[in-house]
């Protein structure tokens, strides 16, 4: 692909607690459709997101049970990623902190990940044409 | 000169801080540089015409492209076709298009 | 050459129990060990980083006493020995009543209008 580009996104956000997971899997989303290279260096909480244990369930207050509720995990959205890159050729390496995913207790992730550090951070910047980190507050 | 895409996820309602990336976005495109401003998520309530809404009209005014996610517009019920003066809504395929472009991306 | 980074860091004192760090101090410590280039501009409640008369110690929940609690602006003078130039936003540091005795020698003040000057000399903004 002629425009093909590597873009770096940086998380730290944990699931479920902010809008700012949405925004970056839209993006990601967006730049795999776009067939883009994506590497992600999930920070801190972010480590969080494709945890492999997040199980859905049924909606009592609106009266649907777990198969009526429909409710994919964010596990199940990061591993729509990889499937969608796959399909498109494009590369998504994702990341995950190894000191986030140990103090946390994380280790259990949906397959395609991989852990590092922030070595992996730098190589990420110094081989890809952008970088966009999207901040905890 | 540089083009910078400023992200602005917060709404001057909840932060003072969004003020300072106004003016910091106000102050590159005076410095001369292309400036984009793309609100998403809160970020896109001083969009609604509002009190807020000569905050953001500033910025346009001082030469800043000021883009709103039509997402998060849709998500607020703000009418993409009545938006306060100098905004635009726009899909946020705009922020990845410019990040492939190589703007220095700045979210906040 | 490495591309050269400026961090702006705004958020502050979100981890000092769970972290016993500022996280993003001490990753950018830890890139610059990794051979990336890096500059700091504290802005924000951040510009706090650089009091000298910090002091985080005495958690203790139950018998269990915090022994590391950060020590941020160690953390942050420590940039000098390594080539990280640390600098803060001039009318941040004011409008929170600091004045530079208050603060660490090895961090500049830079005024908001420099500041389209200053991200010019960066390849990225990292802006935490």
């Amino acid at each position: 692909m002629p425009d093909k580009k590597s873009l770096t996104f940086v998380l730290m956000d944990p699931p479920y607690e902010n809008a700012r997971t949405t925004t970056a899997l839209r993006l990601m989303d967006i730049a795999v459709r776009r067939g883009h290279d994506i590497n992600v260096f999930a920070y801190e909480g972010a480590v969080n997101v494709a945890f492999s244990k997040q199980s859905p369930h049924a909606n009592a207050v609106h009266g649907r049970d777990a198969e009526q509720e429909d409710h994919p995990n964010p596990k199940d959205w990061v591993a729509a990623l990889f499937q969608e890159a796959e399909k498109r050729g494009s590369r998504l390496d994702w990341v995950q902190c190894g000191l986030c995913v140990d103090e946390r207790g994380a280790g259990e992730c949906i397959p395609g990940l991989r852990r590092g550090s922030p070595a992996d951070l730098v190589k990420f910047t110094e081989t890809s044409t952008n970088t966009l980190v999207i901040p905890t507050k | 000169m540089s083009n910078y895409l400023l992200i602005e996820s917060r709404d001057p309602f909840e932060s003072n801080e969004v003020a300072y990336f106004y003016g910091l976005a106000k102050d590159l495109a005076q410095a001369g540089h292309g400036v984009t401003l793309f609100l998403v998520q809160n970020g896109v309530l001083p969009a609604r015409p509002s009190v807020q809404a000569e905050a953001v009209a500033a910025v346009a005014r001082a030469g800043v492209e000021v883009l709103a996610d039509d997402f998060a517009l849709r998500e607020r019920g703000i009418a993409a076709d009545r938006l306060a003066v100098g905004v635009k809504a726009a899909s946020l395929e705009v922020v990845v298009d410019r990040l492939a472009a190589g703007h220095k991306a700045l979210w906040h | 050459m490495p591309k050269k980074t400026l961090q702006i860091v705004e958020s502050a004192y979100r981890a000092t129990l769970e972290e016993q760090d500022d996280t993003v101090v001490w990753i950018t410590h830890a890139m610059k060990g990794a051979g990336g280039e890096f500059d700091v501009l504290l802005r924000g409640n951040a510009v706090n980083y650089a009091v000298k008369a910090q002091d985080a110690s005495g958690l203790a929940f139950g018998a269990k006493r915090q022994t590391q609690p950060p020590r941020l602006a160690e953390d942050v003078a420590k940039f000098a020995d390594k080539g990280v130039t640390v600098l803060a936003v001039a009318e941040d540091i004011a409008e929170r009543g600091l004045e530079r005795g208050d603060l660490i020698a090895s961090v500049k003040p830079v005024s908001r209008a420099e500041l389209p000057a200053l991200l010019e000399r960066y390849d990225l903004i990292w802006h935490w």
